[in-house]
C-alpha cells in the first residue's frame, strides 16, 4: 500500500494522478480528472489514454453523458484522434454522430478516407505477398512477424475479429517465451476492445505460465487485465484483489487499455470509497455497469460495520452518521435484517436497534424436527413411487405375456 | 343343474369353517352365469340368509341383484340393504371375492350420489374399506370413492381419519391419483396444508407415461397451497418427476405461474392485478376460494416478516408496510395471527404499538422429548422398510430379468466377434 502510494506520488507531479486509497490531507487541492465530483474534464481525461481505447472511451462518454456540449467535445476529440489513425469505418460512424454540428472542419472528409482505404488495400496486398514468401521459405520468425503485422494492420483498421485471429495464429511460430507473452498481450488487448472477457482471462493465465519472460511491467499489465475481466464477471472482491496486486510499475505503459489512476479508482470503489463521484464513474467504460451495485454494497457494508460492535444502537445517531432520516434508515436496516446480514431487531417505538443473539440450542432443535419431518415425508413418497413403478412394470410384463 | 333352492341350501351349509367357505367360493364361481340370468328372482332369497354368517353367498347374490338397472324408488331401499350388509358381513369371507365386494360398494356409492345424499354413504364406506383392507398400508379402490363422498358431504374430519394412515401398497395407479387428489382437497378443507401439499406432491411427481387430467388439476392446487403454506413456489420439478409431467404441466397452468411471479414481488397490489386478470380462469377451475386464501396469506407472510426485524412497531406502520388500509385493519390481522399461534406478540392499544416476542418454546418439556423420540422411532421404522423393500426388489425375478437384459447390451464387447483388423491385412 505505502509503496504504491509513494511510487504513484511521483507521477502526480506531471500527470495529475491521484491514488485515493492513501487519504492524505492535500486531497482537495489537486484537480483530479476522474475522482472529483465536478464535471468530467474530457480533455484531461482523454489525455490519459492512447490508442483505440482513447477513441472508444470518448465515444462512450459522448453516448452516455447526456450533456450536449460535453458530447460535442468528446466527439471532436474522437474525430481528431481517429484522423491520426487509419480506421475509416469508425471515422464514418463518428462523422454520422457529429452530424455537421461542429462546422465544416469536422465533416465527412471523403478524400482522406478514400486515400486511407487505398493505402490500406495496397498495404494488405504487400503484407499478403510477404507472408506467402515467408511461408514458402518456412522461416518461423518471419512468419510470426508476418502474422503479427497482419494483426496490427487489422487492429488499426478496426477489424478486431481478424486482428484477434492473426495474433493468435502467431502462437504456432513462437520460439521464445517472450514471444508467447507478446502474443498473449496482443490477444488480451483485442479481447478487451471486443468485450470478450473470457478470452482475457484465458490469455492472462497463459501468459502467467511463462514466468521467466515476465518483467514487472508485464505482470502489472496482466493483473490489470485480469482485474477487468473479474470486474466484468461481477466478482468484485477478486477484482479488487487483482487491482491491488497491480504494482506501481504499470506507470503509463498500458495507456492503450487503462490509465493508472483507473486502477486506483477501481480499487477504491471496490472497497470503501464514498463520495459523489457517481456521475463521472458512470462514464467510465469498464465501471459503468457496476457502479450502482458497488455503491449499494459499499453502503451496506458500512451499515453492517457500524452496527457490529454494539448491543444497542440509537437510530437517531446512526441516521446522522449516515446522512439520512431515521425512517429511511429503518427501511435499509430492515432489508439487511431480512437478508440475514445483520443479526438484530428494531425497536421502532424507541428508535433503538438491538443486537439479537440467535439461540443455538433452540435453532438446532427446530432444525432436527424439521429434518426429521422431511425425511419422513420423502421416504414415504419414495416408497410410493417405487411401488407405482413396480406395478406399472408388472402390468407391462403381464400384458406382453398375453 | 342348479336351482335357486339348492343354491340357498349350499350357502347355508357351507358357511362354517374356512375349507367349507373355500369350497362354496368355487361353487359360486361356477354358477356365475346362473346368477346373471336369474338376477330378478334372487332378491327374495336374501331374506333367507344372514349377512353376518353367510357373507360370501350373500355378497354374490347381492352383486347379481344390483347389476340390473335400478329405479329411483328402489334405490333408497337398496342403499339401506347394502349399508346393512357392509356393517354386518364377515371380513374374512368377503376378502375371498374382493372384486365382487368392490363392485357392490361402487354401485352403492353411485346410488347414494344419485339420491344426492352423500352423507348416507360415508360411514358404510369407511367400514367397507376397513373390512376389505389387509393392512392399513393397503390402498383399496374404495378409498377414492370414500373420499369423494366425504368431500361432497363436507365430512372432512371423517375423511382425515383414513388419510392419516401411511399408504404403501397400491393396486391401481388411477386409484392412487384420485386418492391423493381428493385427499388433498379434504386436507385443504380442513386447513391441513402441509398434508395437502404432501398428497398433491405425490400426484405431481408420480411416475406416469401419459399426462392425465388429475395431475394437471393437482398441479394447479399444488401451486396455490404451496403459496399459502410456504409463501413461495419452486418452478423447477424434483428430478424424479416423470418427464411427461415436467414437459407439460406448466403449459396447462400459466395463470397460476403468473400468480407465483406476482406473489414473489411481495406487493399486494401486483398480486391483486394478477388475480383480477385471470379471475375467470380461476373460477372455471373452481380454485377461486384458494386464490383468495393466497391473497390473504400474503398479508400474513408480510406481517410475519416484520416480526423477524422489529421488536416494536406501531399498528399504523404495520398497515403501511403490508399495504392495509388502516391501523384498525392491521390490528385485526395481528390479533387473528396471535390467536392462531402464527406469531407471538402483544398489542398495546393505548399507544397503538405491537411488541413482537420470541417463540416461547424452549424445547425443555417432557412432551417435546417424547415427540422427538416418537419421530426417531418412526424414522427407524421407515428405514427398515426401505431396506426391506430394497432386498425384496433385488430378489424379484422380474426385476432381475430386466436388469440382466440391460447388462447384456452393455457388455456386447464381451462377445468374441472377429476383429475387423484381421481382414485388412
Amino acid at each position: 500500500m505505502e509503496a504504491e502510494d509513494e511510487a504513484t506520488g511521483q507521477m502526480i507531479e506531471d500527470e495529475e494522478i491521484y491514488v485515493n486509497g492513501g487519504g492524505d490531507g492535500d486531497e482537495s487541492k489537486r484537480h483530479r480528472p476522474i475522482i472529483s465530483g465536478e464535471q468530467l474534464d474530457v480533455e484531461a481525461y482523454a489525455a490519459l489514454y492512447t490508442g483505440r481505447t482513447k477513441i472508444s472511451r470518448l465515444l462512450f462518454i459522448a453516448e452516455k453523458c447526456g450533456n450536449a456540449s460535453m458530447q460535442l467535445d468528446a466527439l471532436r476529440m474522437a474525430y481528431d484522434e481517429i484522423k491520426k489513425g487509419e480506421n475509416t469505418q469508425l471515422f464514418r460512424e463518428v462523422v454520422a454522430k457529429i452530424d455537421g454540428r461542429l462546422g465544416p472542419n469536422y465533416g465527412p472528409d471523403n478524400a482522406w478516407a478514400d486515400a486511407v482505404d487505398r493505402r490500406a488495400e495496397l498495404r494488405k496486398e504487400r503484407l499478403e505477398n510477404e507472408l506467402n514468401a515467408y511461408r514458402t521459405n518456412l522461416i518461423k520468425e518471419s512468419i510470426r512477424m508476418g502474422y503479427n503485422d497482419f494483426g496490427d494492420f487489422y487492429f488499426a483498421h478496426g477489424q478486431l475479429g481478424d486482428a484477434f485471429k492473426n495474433y493468435v495464429r502467431t502462437r504456432d511460430y513462437c520460439t521464445t517465451s517472450k514471444h508467447i507473452v507478446h502474443m498473449c498481450l496482443n490477444a488480451i488487448l483485442v479481447s478487451i476492445e471486443m468485450g470478450q472477457f473470457t478470452h482475457v482471462t484465458s490469455y492472462v493465465s497463459k501468459a502467467e505460465q511463462s514466468q521467466d519472460a515476465l518483467d514487472p511491467i508485464t505482470i502489472a499489465k496482466l493483473r490489470c487485465a485480469a482485474g477487468l475481466a473479474l470486474l466484468e464477471g461481477k466478482k468484485y472482491k477478486l477484482a479488487a484483489r487483482k487491482f491491488l496486486e497491480t504494482g506501481p510499475d504499470l506507470g503509463n505503459s498500458y495507456t492503450e487499455v487503462i490509465a493508472p489512476q483507473d486502477v486506483a479508482t477501481h480499487y477504491a470503489s471496490c472497497l470503501e470509497y464514498l463520495g459523489n463521484l457517481k456521475a463521472n464513474l458512470l462514464l467510465d467504460i469498464h465501471l459503468h455497469d457496476h457502479v450502482e451495485t458497488l455503491y449499494e454494497q459499499i453502503r451496506n457494508k458500512a451499515l453492517i460495520q457500524y452496527t457490529h460492535p454494539f448491543v444497542s444502537v440509537d437510530l437517531h445517531m446512526m441516521a446522522n452518521a449516515f446522512n439520512t432520516s431515521v425512517a429511511s434508515l429503518e427501511k435499509e436496516l430492515e432489508a439487511l435484517i431480512t437478508n440475514n446480514q445483520i443479526q438484530a431487531r428494531i425497536d421502532s417505538h424507541n428508535k433503538i436497534l438491538y443486537a439479537r443473539h440467535a439461540d443455538q440450542r433452540n435453532a438446532t432443535f427446530q432444525r432436527v424436527l424439521q429434518t426429521g419431518n422431511e425425511f419422513d415425508r420423502e421416504v414415504r413418497a419414495m416408497l410410493l413411487r417405487a411401488n407405482l413403478i413396480k406395478h406399472e412394470f408388472n402390468l407391462k410384463a403381464s400384458s406382453r405375456k398375453h | 343343474m342348479n336351482s335357486v333352492e339348492t343354491l340357498v341350501a349350499q350357502i347355508q351349509g357351507l358357511s362354517g369353517s374356512i375349507s367349507d367357505v373355500n369350497q362354496l367360493h368355487s361353487l359360486l364361481k361356477q354358477s356365475e352365469d346362473f346368477f346373471q340370468s336369474e338376477s330378478t328372482r334372487l332378491a327374495s332369497l336374501l331374506t333367507e340368509l344372514d349377512p353376518s354368517i353367510h357373507s360370501l353367498g350373500y355378497l354374490y347374490i347381492l352383486e347379481a341383484c344390483t347389476s340390473a338397472p335400478i329405479s329411483k324408488e328402489q334405490a333408497s331401499e337398496l342403499v339401506l340393504s347394502v349399508a346393512r350388509f357392509i356393517n354386518l358381513c364377515a371380513a374374512e369371507q368377503i376378502r375371498l371375492a374382493p372384486d365382487k365386494f368392490t363392485s357392490v360398494c361402487k354401485r352403492f356409492k353411485d346410488q347414494v350420489m344419485l339420491l344426492e345424499d352423500p352423507m348416507r354413504g360415508v360411514a358404510p364406506m369407511l367400514t367397507a374399506i376397513r373390512k376389505l383392507q389387509l393392512s392399513t398400508e393397503h390402498l383399496t379402490t374404495l378409498h377414492q370413492d370414500f373420499l369423494l363422498l366425504c368431500l361432497l358431504a363436507k365430512c372432512y374430519k371423517t375423511g382425515l381419519s383414513i388419510l392419516e394412515d401411511d399408504i404403501f401398497e397400491i393396486d391401481q395407479p388411477r386409484d392412487f391419483f384420485l386418492y391423493c387428489y381428493y385427499g388433498g382437497m379434504i386436507c385443504i378443507g380442513h386447513k391441513k396444508f402441509s398434508k395437502a401439499l404432501e398428497l398433491l406432491h405425490n400426484v405431481v411427481t408420480a411416475p406416469m407415461s401419459i399426462l392425465n387430467a388429475i395431475a394437471v388439476e393437482a398441479y394447479k392446487k399444488y401451486i396455490l397451497v404451496s403459496l399459502i403454506h410456504l409463501g413461495q413456489f419452486s418452478i423447477s420439478f424434483p428430478k424424479y418427476t416423470s418427464s411427461v409431467a415436467q414437459r407439460n404441466l406448466k403449459n396447462f397452468s400459466q395463470p397460476y405461474l403468473e400468480l407465483v411471479n406476482s406473489y414473489g414481488t411481495g406487493k399486494i397490489s401486483e398480486l391483486e392485478t394478477s388475480v383480477q386478470a385471470n379471475n375467470e380462469k380461476f373460477e372455471f377451475d373452481q380454485n377461486l376460494g384458494l386464490v383468495k386464501q393466497v391473497v390473504s396469506s400474503m398479508y400474513k407472510r408480510n406481517i410475519q416478516r416484520l416480526t423477524q426485524t422489529y421488536l416494536t412497531l406501531s399498528l399504523q406502520d404495520i398497515a403501511n408496510t403490508v399495504q392495509l388500509n388502516s391501523a384498525k385493519e392491521a390490528e385485526m390481522h395481528v390479533l387473528q395471527m396471535i390467536q392462531d399461534g402464527e406469531i407471538y406478540a402483544t398489542i398495546n392499544q393505548k399507544d397503538g404499538m405491537v411488541r413482537f416476542l420470541e417463540d416461547p418454546e424452549q424445547y425443555k418439556t417432557c412432551e417435546m422429548i417424547e415427540r422427538i423420540d416418537s419421530s426417531i422411532q418412526r424414522i427407524m421404522m421407515l428405514s427398515r422398510k426401505l431396506t426391506h423393500m430394497d432386498e425384496q426388489l433385488s430378489c424379484d425375478p422380474l426385476y432381475l430379468a430386466k436388469a440382466g437384459k440391460e447388462r447384456q447390451r452393455f457388455d456386447f464387447d464381451d462377445f468374441d466377434t472377429v476383429p475387423s483388423s484381421k481382414f485388412t491385412i
